[in-house]
């Protein structure tokens, strides 16, 4: 009998057994990195999917046990959410009833009203999302705009004390928010910004905008420095090169740090509960504290988490492509 | 167009010297190349004239006027990097269009100047696509294009051919150096390949460890290099040197060769107990009575004609060009003369080259 040796294989070969080439292993191994992908992400929405059930659970099915999969949905937590409601007396119900037969009521107010309620208005969380979005909104574009130019100066000029600069702006974010919340509550209640928009914004400002200028200043390090100077011998000044050149080459690190900053200051708990009580409060620290009358409230904080999750998952989503990038700090290039 | 010309001028980046003082002076016209080893200082004597360096000492003028600290936008003068740096978020036709949007011109005049441009340089069909999804060659046009629609006071290039391939480089060498022909325009042309100096150059600046080590044109630098770097330098093999010491109206070279030294060098060579004899590849004839001898330690082919390595002893291995069809063995003896107008003799204490008188 041959060995192999003599007679090679049955049938010719025409596989690559090069490395880098993608071997017919390495794509089998890309299938089951796949399947593990899924399982994983499957995994993590979990908890996602329970609150998304939640929102839409009567009082009673929030606390059934086993918790059920199906049951009959209702606006129910959403009603709690938004608004303020009053009991109704007997006799008012029985107008509302009325109104509501002759089709005059809307479907929120139908629901309060079966549980005898009448709606008086809109609740706090309201104007909390509110300023959930002004305070986040205004703090993301400032920082963005301050990191933009502060990481262009860090990535082109020769700065006196350049590096003990950029160390101590990252040395901003070395402590936790925790640690330096009670100091700052102390000063913040000095100076008059305790539970003021300004004050959340300036927070959230300065505590974004290391990270801001840390990340802008990669973006702006990996555009070649010849395309300004092409411009410069072009005929532009360094403040058109930059608008005209540099800005529109840099767009992707900007998204990118536009959802970076966004995220936190959207999602920011501990200062938020810490700085603000009524008139600055924003979304986060409120939904917990959402314990009404006959107890805690579980589809209303449900619905209230989900509500706060949209605009990220629309922005992210909207952005994923950059975040990619800003994420993997341009090891992927264009 | 315009004269360029430097004065004193140099660059100092912290204590370390990337070009020390240099004077040139560029008449109208002219394409001159800066040719050097890599770290020679050839990008930052260009840099420093089109402004985008400060310079540490001296004067640049332009047309006689003094830029020395003139903002880059200011001086009129294109620049066309190794890279092309073409912005890569315009298409070809604003990439074009930019240095004329920034001296204000109208609509129509842009256009009409940017078809005269693509016309010249064959690119019409370019002018949509972005720059990331042209080749090489095609990049390297856009690039010359977007310098040429504005009509520069003159042109500085870095090594404008240095990323693309052997063939295409040698094509675009042919019209860049064609196009400047046509436009007279004055060229500052930077490369570090002496092949393409040489064949593009109407003068050339030979530079080493930021000092410039002769200027001069292709001819004059090949044949008569100023000092041992040049020779070495320039050609394919560099020229070829030798040790020899001089007595008794000849120079004795290593394994006991005697050359006899031609006429109208005696009275500079006699000083000089010790020089370096240069020869070029093609001005050493193999010569069965030939004065010197060596033997061949290995031969290349060059289709049009073979190159010997021939070893004289003392670990002294000289290159000769031998016709086509001739075949010298391995290890055979052979002898072999030297143009006696061809030949050049060095100081070997400060390098440089001896004058005849
Ligand atoms: N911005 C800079 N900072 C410090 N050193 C520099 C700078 N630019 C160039 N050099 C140094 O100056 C010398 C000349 O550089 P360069 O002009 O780029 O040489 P070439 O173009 O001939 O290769 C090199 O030693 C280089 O390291
Ligand atoms: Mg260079």
């Amino acid at each position: 009998m041959s060995s192999f040796a003599e007679t090679g294989p049955r049938r010719p070969v025409t596989e690559s057994i090069r490395v880098d080439k993608v071997s017919p292993g390495a794509r089998a191994t890309g299938a089951v990195r796949a399947v593990v992908v899924v399982l994983v992400a499957l995994i993590m929405l979990i908890p996602i999917f329970v609150m998304l059930i939640t929102a839409f659970k009567t009082r009673i099915d929030v606390t059934a046990s086993p918790p059920k999969v199906f049951f009959q949905p209702t606006l129910e937590g959403i009603v709690l959410l938004f608004t303020n409601r009053a009991i109704a007396a007997p006799g008012r119900q029985e107008e509302l009833r009325q109104l509501a037969r002759e089709g005059k009521l809307n479907i929120f107010e139908q629901i309060a009203l079966d549980s005898g309620q009448e709606i008086t208005g809109a609740s706090p969380y309201v104007g909390r999302i509110i300023n959930s979005l002004l305070i986040a909104g205004i703090s993301t574009a400032l920082s963005v705009f301050l990191g933009v130019l502060a990481g262009y100066a860090f990535s082109r000029f020769s700065l006196p004390g350049k590096d003990d600069l950029l160390f101590f702006i990252l040395s901003t974010r070395m402590l936790p928010a925790i640690v330096v919340t009670i100091p700052l509550f102390l000063m913040f209640r000095q100076v008059g910004l305790y539970d003021s928009h300004l004050g959340m914004i300036l927070l959230y400002t300065v505590f974004n905008l290391s990270f801001a200028v840390w990340l802008m200043k990669g973006f702006f390090d990996e555009i070649p420095r010849e395309y300004e100077e092409a411009a410069l011998v072009d005929g532009y000044s360094r403040l058109e090169t930059f608008r005209k050149i540099v800005l529109p080459q840099s767009l992707s690190g900007i998204a990118a740090t536009t959802v970076f900053c966004l995220i936190f200051a959207w999602n920011e708990y501990a200062f938020a509960l810490m700085m603000t009580s009524e008139k600055a409060r924003t979304a986060p620290p409120s939904i917990p504290s959402m314990i009404g009358r006959g107890g805690v409230e579980w589809a209303a904080i449900a619905a209230g988490s989900l509500g706060f999750l949209i605009p990220v998952i629309i922005i992210v989503f909207a952005l994923r492509k950059y975040l990619l990038r800003g994420v993997t700090f341009g090891a992927i290039r264009q | 167009m315009a004269t360029i010309e430097l004065k004193q001028v140099e660059k100092r980046f912290g204590e370390a010297y990337a070009v020390k003082p240099l004077d040139l002076t560029i008449p109208d016209g002219e394409f001159i190349v800066l040719l050097g080893p890599s770290g020679c200082g050839k990008t930052t004597t260009l840099r420093m004239i089109s402004g985008l360096e400060t310079v540490t000492a001296g004067q640049i003028l332009l047309n006689d006027k003094n830029v020395t600290w003139l903002h880059p936008s200011a001086r009129d003068i294109a620049f066309v990097f190794q890279f092309y740096a073409l912005y890569p978020h315009l298409s070809v036709r604003n990439n074009i269009a930019f240095p004329l949007q920034a001296q204000g011109e109208k609509k129509d005049v842009i256009d009409e100047r940017i078809k005269q441009v693509v016309e010249l340089l064959r690119i019409e069909h370019l002018l949509g696509s972005r720059p990331g999804s042209l080749s090489g060659g095609d990049k390297q046009r856009v690039a010359l294009a977007r310098a040429l629609v504005r009509r520069p006071q003159a042109f500085l290039m870095d090594e404008p051919l240095g990323a693309l391939d052997a063939d295409l480089r040698e094509t675009m060498r042919a019209e860049i150096r064609q196009l400047q022909l046509r436009l007279n325009a004055t060229t500052v042309y930077v490369t570090h390949d002496q092949i393409e100096a040489m064949a593009m150059g109407d003068r050339i600046v030979v530079m080493s460890a930021a000092v410039v080590q002769q200027a001069g044109t292709p001819t004059e630098v090949y044949y008569n290099p100023a000092n041992l770097f040049v020779a070495k330098f320039i050609g394919s093999p560099g020229m070829n040197l030798v040790q020899g010491a001089f007595a008794d109206g000849a120079v004795r070279l290593p394994g006991d060769n005697q050359y006899l030294m031609p006429d109208g060098w005696k009275n500079s060579i006699a000083r000089n107990e010790n020089l370096i004899v240069g020869f070029r590849p093609e001005s050493a004839h193999v010569n069965a009575e030939g004065a010197l001898r060596g033997n061949v330690y290995a031969s290349d082919m060059h289709g049009s004609y073979n190159m010997l390595h021939v070893n004289m002893q003392g670990d002294h291995v000289v290159h000769l060009r031998a016709e086509r069809g001739t075949h010298y063995p391995i290890g055979a003896n052979i002898r072999f003369d030297i143009d006696p107008e061809m030949v050049r003799f060095f100081n070997p204490q400060n390098e440089m080259a001896l004058r005849k008188n």
